[in-house]
């Protein structure tokens, strides 16, 4: 959204001045955070009780002799002090190596490498979906306050809010796959597809992102009216309105702009939620995102897989701070990055 | 700032084409002939696709094939040996010859050197492969020549041959290189019927018919196993017409019963579901309280109401099907109260404060733990603790971690399950053997008897098919009289299929079944109709 006539004083270029500085300083810091969150996984990892050996056979676990656990124990080194293990992760890590994953039984970049991709698409959709959805529907409810669309809205709001994804999730398969035929029920593409097609792909995608964005929706699109329906009685709404300007302007211009800065950060803030959601939603739509992996390798004590999941998340919401404050500086004039 | 509006429409309806676009292709299953591609379903995806990894060890892996495989009725016929292989007279030797002209999916040829690396890559320690417990037996394999494989055993080992299913990987693509993490785990090479094309972790395997297959080119030409982890997302992928086989829970198959056009088939397992009744704890070393027990708990109930009919009562571990199961272990499948209630009575276990028994001062009570992540075990666990409420004892249940389990296993009953189809010697031979006592899983109860242990050694010693019935049948009735388990049920796997297709032949399953071992054992014999 432009609107220069808003900012005559300082130009988008000038408010961004300090990026540069922020993310190094941001940089700075994470190397200690992530450190630190690594450290923890591992400590976890000690306190667990879970053998890996057992994990890692099955119901072979129960035929297979302790001499022969023992040799797998020590082929993974899982036995040794934990600042051993750690101190070997760290180098491998520094050498670009993630290490082995026990669990999946592939090196764990390659977990990654064939996972990531799907769970971020699915978020990233869902994201995209979400907040342009919100921020329309949000802005048109508080405009008409009171009136039947904004009351059909809330209703409509809470009453999702209280379902599970899950249900959700099987919910619209049996409408929509079953009862009506019109979309796949799961996977990622047609289970007698030759070939992965972008098309087959987002025809599967469909229902997940749909599913995950309607369960995801109710929270912004209620937080997005509130704000926009406080900010309308705000003096400058109030003059914009009195000036004679268009309603679609002050609502989309003004009001809806200032309601905008905190719901950035909050957006932000509610990342987690909804990676939380995508894990289901893979679930049920058999998806193969990072959700089950994640799943199992926590239940099979796989911490280098769980290590390294762990530090990409973290990085992520590192990054998605930053890119809130970047995005606040550049909403917001009075916000100085700089500063 | 109309633009701005109307910007954000126009971007919106673009985002909603984008979507149309992608429904407006869908893919088109290629299924001119009908029966060119099989889908079948899952929850159990392998870890790697390396039998020296476990993967399909005891045979029907569709990819790979092992000396010996089995027939309809689990009977061993040759596989890639040109005919079973027998066992010298001292139980000590194998000799077997390979069939002429095997190749492997990469065209390169099968020898005996393919054969002895396979066997020396699972002995290997440094080779994470927990099938090393079951050929510990192996001292050496050789060969000879490019088409003889000799195998020599540290002793005696009748059912030796049961163990040459296991899959024959080239050792040209594996040796020097560290098995645990080759490439070939992801892309195997076999003599299997089918190759692989792709697997998907999470997703799916993809598998395409051996042109040049030994025992003749698969009737379809691919198989896609699909990996669904959910009981339920699989059960509506099912009825969405995704799949012509899968493997769902007795409940969820049962909801296709009425419905003619798919057919549910409750394939008879060798697994069972018993209690573990260990000689540490002083209620329970007494043999009344075992046999009291044995004959208080409703089988009958437990098969009708917690597995909805597919299963069977269990009332030892060699399961009815096997030609070693002895026709006078059989009980009564339903409870007889009184009769528990007498043989309690006779050994002094009088009714005492709130209906527990007592005895020389010590009420009948245990606790009876079970693996909290399994919910037909709870019911079991739950069922037995109700049962044994109704002739006098009360049984505390507790669901816990395996990590938790595992320390009290000497002193507290356990909810356990074990069955093989295969040969008795497999799991019984450690799980009743007093060599094994306090061992991990292995006879966590500590039941010792020198008729069990002796019938068991026999068993494993003998050659003679007659004699080794005969232990078998010793050990059974053993078993019957010491009551070191309470056994309840034998389960049954439960599979929808679509009533198109054709070739179907279920057999007597193990406890482990996903891509290999399955229903679809024989999926290259599948034809839709």
């Amino acid at each position: 959204m432009e609107h220069r006539h808003l900012d005559p004083v300082v130009s988008r270029s000038g408010r961004l001045a300090g990026a540069g500085a922020v993310v190094r300083r941001r940089l700075l810091v994470a190397v200690p955070v992530l450190a630190a969150t690594s450290i923890g996984m591992f400590a976890l990892g000690a306190a667990s009780p879970v053998d890996p050996a057992k994990q890692y056979a099955g119901a072979a676990a129960f035929t297979a002799s302790e001499e022969n656990l023992a040799q797998l124990r020590a082929n993974w080194g899982v036995d040794d002090p934990l600042p051993v293990q750690y101190l070997r992760w760290i180098g491998n890590l520094v050498q670009g190596d993630l290490g082995w994953s026990t669990s999946r039984h592939e090196p764990v970049a390659a977990v990654l490498a064939a996972r990531a991709g799907w769970t971020l698409l699915l978020i990233g959709v869902t994201l995209a979906l979400v907040l342009v959805a919100s921020l329309l529907l949000g802005a048109l409810a508080a405009y008409r306050r009171g009136g039947l669309f904004d009351r059909a809205l809330r209703t409509a709001a809470y009453a999702v809010e209280s379902m599970p994804v899950f249900w959700l999730g099987l919910a619209a398969i049996a409408v929509f796959a079953l009862a009506l035929g019109w979309l796949p029920a799961g996977g990622l593409t047609d289970v007698t597809a030759t070939s992965t097609s972008w098309a087959d792909v987002a025809h599967h995608l469909i229902l997940p992102v749909g599913v995950l964005a309607v369960s995801q929706a109710p929270w912004f699109v209620l937080f997005v009216r509130d704000a926009v329906a406080e900010s309308l009685r705000d003096d400058h709404v109030l003059a914009a309105r009195a000036r004679g300007l268009p309603g679609r302007t002050v609502l989309f211009g003004h009001a809806l702009r200032t309601a905008l800065l905190p719901f950035l950060t909050l957006v932000g803030t509610h990342l987690p939620e909804l990676v939380g959601g995508a894990v289901l939603v893979e679930t049920v739509f058999s998806l193969p995102g990072l959700g089950a992996v994640t799943v199992a390798a926590a239940l099979g004590s796989d911490f280098p897989l769980l290590a390294a999941i762990t530090l990409v998340t973290t990085a992520v919401v590192l990054a998605a701070n930053l890119a809130t404050d970047l995005a606040y500086a550049a909403a917001d004039p009075r916000v100085r990055l700089d500063g | 700032m109309r633009p701005t509006f109307r910007r954000l429409v126009a971007s919106t309806a673009a985002a909603g084409m984008l979507v149309l676009a992608g429904c407006s292709a869908p893919a088109t299953p290629d299924g001119t002939s009908g029966s060119a591609t099989l889908v079948v379903a899952t929850s159990d995806e392998p870890d790697a696709l390396n039998p020296v990894l476990n993967y399909g060890v005891d045979g029907a892996s569709l990819i790979f094939d092992g000396l010996v495989t089995r027939d309809d009725d689990n009977r061993l016929v040759a596989g890639l040996a040109t005919a079973l292989p027998e066992l010298s007279r001292d139980g000590r030797t194998v000799t077997a010859k390979l069939r002429d002209g095997v190749q492997f999916h990469d065209g390169t040829a099968l020898t005996a050197q393919d054969v002895v690396f396979t066997y020396q890559a699972v002995l290997d320690p440094t080779v994470d492969s927990t099938l090393r417990s079951d050929l510990d037996m192996v001292e050496s394999v050789t060969a000879p020549d490019a088409a003889t494989v000799v195998f020599r055993l540290r002793y005696p080992y009748a059912p030796f041959l049961q163990r040459l299913t296991l899959g024959i990987v080239p050792a040209k693509l594996l040796s020097g290189q560290d098995i645990n993490t080759a490439g070939f785990n992801r892309k195997p090479i076999g003599t299997g019927p089918y190759r692989v094309e792709s697997w998907t972790p999470g997703d799916r395997l993809v598998l395409t018919a051996n042109e040049s297959y030994f025992g003749g080119r698969p009737k379809n030409n691919r198989v896609v196993v699909a990996f669904v982890a959910d009981d339920n997302v699989r059960a509506q992928r099912m009825r969405a017409g995704e799949f012509d086989a899968a493997e769902l829970p007795p409940k969820l198959a049962s909801g296709f019963d009425a419905d003619a056009t798919y057919r549910v088939q409750r394939v008879p397992t060798a697994d069972y579901r018993g209690v573990m009744l260990p000689t540490g704890n002083p209620v329970l070393a007494d043999p009344a309280v075992r046999r009291a027990l044995n004959l208080g708990v409703d089988r009958a109930a437990m098969v009708s109401g917690l597995l909805g009919g597919a299963g069977e009562p269990a009332f030892g571990p060699i399961p009815p099907t096997s030609e070693f199961a002895d026709p006078s272990i059989v009980g009564k499948p339903t409870a007889d109260p009184t009769a528990a209630g007498a043989l309690l009575d006779a050994a002094g276990w009088t009714p005492g404060p709130g209906g527990v028994r007592v005895k020389d001062g010590r009420p009948a009570r245990f606790t009876l733990m079970y693996p909290a992540s399994d919910t037909l075990r709870k019911d079991l666990a739950l069922a037995v603790t109700a049962d044994a409420k109704k002739i006098g004892i009360e049984v505390t249940p507790a669901g816990l971690t395996w990590d938790a389990i595992d320390p009290r296993m000497k002193s507290d009953a356990l909810l356990m399950g074990y069955g093989t189809p295969f040969d008795p010697d497999f799991v019984s031979y450690k799980l009743f053997g007093s060599r094994f006592a306090g061992q991990g899983y292995f006879n966590p109860g500590s039941y010792r008897s020198e008729v069990t242990d002796s019938a068991l050694q026999e068993g494993r010693d003998q050659i003679d098919p007659a004699l080794r019935k005969a232990a078998y049948a010793q050990f059974q009735k053993q078993l019957a009289t010491d009551v070191p388990w309470l056994f309840l049920t034998y389960l049954r796997h439960t599979y929808v299929l679509k009533s198109s297709v054709r070739g179907v032949a279920p057999r007597v399953e193990a406890h482990e079944h996903g891509v290999a071992n399955s229903i679809w054992w024989n999926i290259d014999t599948w034809t839709r109709s």
